[in-house]
């Protein structure tokens, strides 16, 4: 898909709250063996997924230098809503400044409802309909206590700002791409605590597919090769599927491993893959080009090419990603319980 | 509190925004309705959102509302133009927090009206992350 006007990034911003709880301690806890990624990041006792999404927003707000009461969208993609009715939108853009003249929404699409968001914010600023749009993923992902996902399901987001192209872009959109099937790997029932997955169902036939079938698309529809990225971002729900699925298509570790923060801060779920294009940009250098990849369970992936533009390095000062992952303390697993409102006081 | 009242205060407490009075120039906040020296026309300011603590005290036995969150920090935060506010401070372990710690304004939850009624959010403080 392309856009009628050039639309590029014109601010970003993404964050992890500074609480982990590492692998060793929940195989210490139910004696089990796995470690699918190092560590994962835990809220604190007063963050929840409207409270990233501000941090992430704030963030973005400040490096394009805008006045936020002219961003016109500000669309949240999460499944960790903090009401089931209410948006979290609004509270995002009344907490930057950027109410009453604006439309919000939250999405839902699993792990790809921040880059869901990212598409109709590309939309909106496309046809010319916003000047400014805000897409933000972000996640407190449940985990079930001994399941699998517990080893993984994390906590961040990451929040991007879309405008014309222009000296102030940070990287452009050459091209996105939308890969959808109805695939049942991964739900949650209204009113469940927590999600049910179909265990090596959500890989070969989700997962892989999905992520295949995105990123051939648009390297079909761009007539782009692998080889022609400096940098890929695939989603990353633990460390060996993203080094996977770049293999096969013919990336290589070198071009995915400066967004592959899966295994320090775990799956962010809606902000995973923002986060990991986020990573990236806080170190490519004007002119890389960089493909990025979602995936939502449910199923489907969206894929984006986006060029690094000059504005870049003078933009993106402040703490970055690095500097929020480094920020961190380790927890045992009765404080993470406490810390993720499992113990009934 | 009411959600009335919380709604009230939303925009103060989520962008840190005060006031100025016109005649003299005094800042507030929060907002009050007549300035020490009787003017009653005031301009909103947005505040700086980095500052230093000044004093502090650990909570222990919090007010209703605040149990879960017990023990925190609230400080007296003076803020680099030199208003001075009460905040939390959060992400930091009571016995690390030292005067002159530099700190960051962010937004939280405050508390909750139980399980079913409306989250309140507003601002806290961090020690600044580089």
């Amino acid at each position: 898909m392309k856009t009628l006007r050039q639309v590029g990034i014109v601010g970003y911003g993404a964050y992890v709250p500074m609480y982990r709880l590492n692998a060793a301690e929940i195989n210490r806890m139910w004696g089990t063996s796995g470690a699918p990624v190092e560590e994962k990041s835990v809220v604190a006792l007063d963050e929840d997924t409207v409270t990233i999404s501000v941090e992430c927003a704030k963030q973005a707000v400040r490096r394009a230098r805008i006045d936020p009461s002219l961003i016109g969208a500000v669309y949240v993609g999460t499944e960790s809503k903090p009401y089931a009715v209410k948006p979290s939108g609004t509270i995002v853009a009344e907490a930057i400044g950027a109410t009453p003249s604006v439309s919000t929404a939250d999405y839902e699409f699993a792990c790809k409802a921040g880059t869901e968001a990212m598409q109709t914010c590309i939309g909106l600023v496309g046809s010319g309909m916003q000047r400014y749009a805000m897409a933000i993923g972000a996640d407190t992902a449940q985990g079930r206590p001994a399941d699998a996902l517990e080893y993984t399901a994390a906590c961040g987001g990451a929040a991007y700002i879309f405008a014309e192209r222009s000296a102030e872009t940070v990287a452009y959109l050459e091209a996105s791409y939308s890969y959808v099937t109805d695939t049942p790997d991964f739900w949650r029932r209204a009113k469940e605590m927590y999600p049910r997955h179909g265990n090596r169902f959500t890989g070969e036939p989700a997962y892989f597919k999905h992520i295949t079938g995105a990123t051939k698309g648009l390297l079909k529809e761009t007539g782009y090769g692998p080889e022609e990225f400096k940098y890929a971002v695939f989603h990353q729900p633990n460390t060996k599927f993203p080094i996977t699925v770049a293999r096969s298509l013919g990336f290589s570790v070198d071009q995915i491993n400066p967004g592959l923060v899966v295994g320090k801060v775990g799956n962010t779920y809606a902000g995973s893959s923002p986060m990991g294009l986020a990573a990236t940009l806080d170190v490519a250098e004007p002119g890389d080009r960089i493909f990025m990849v979602s995936y939502g369970s449910g199923s489907g992936s969206d894929a984006f090419i986006f060029t690094a533009q000059d504005a870049l390095r003078d933009k993106r000062g402040g703490p970055n990603l690095k500097g929020f992952i480094d920020r961190k303390r380790n927890v045992d697993y009765a404080t993470y319980l406490r810390h993720r409102g499992q113990i009934i006081q | 509190m009411s959600v009335p009242r919380y709604w009230r205060n939303e925009v103060p407490r989520y962008r840190l925004m005060g006031r100025k009075c016109v005649a003299c120039g005094a800042r507030y906040f929060p907002a009050q309705p007549v300035c020490t020296c009787g003017g009653t026309e005031f301009e909103d300011i947005k505040l700086v959102e980095a500052g230093e603590v000044v004093t502090w005290t650990v909570i222990r036995s919090p007010p209703l509302g605040y149990e879960k969150y017990a023990p925190y920090v609230v400080a007296l935060v003076e803020l680099d133009d030199g208003m001075r506010l009460l905040s939390q401070v959060v992400d930091v372990d009571p016995a690390d927090v030292k005067a002159g710690m530099r700190v960051e304004a962010v937004f939280r939850k405050v508390r909750e009206d139980g399980p079913s009624g409306i989250i309140m959010y507003g601002y806290k403080f961090r020690p600044m992350v580089e």
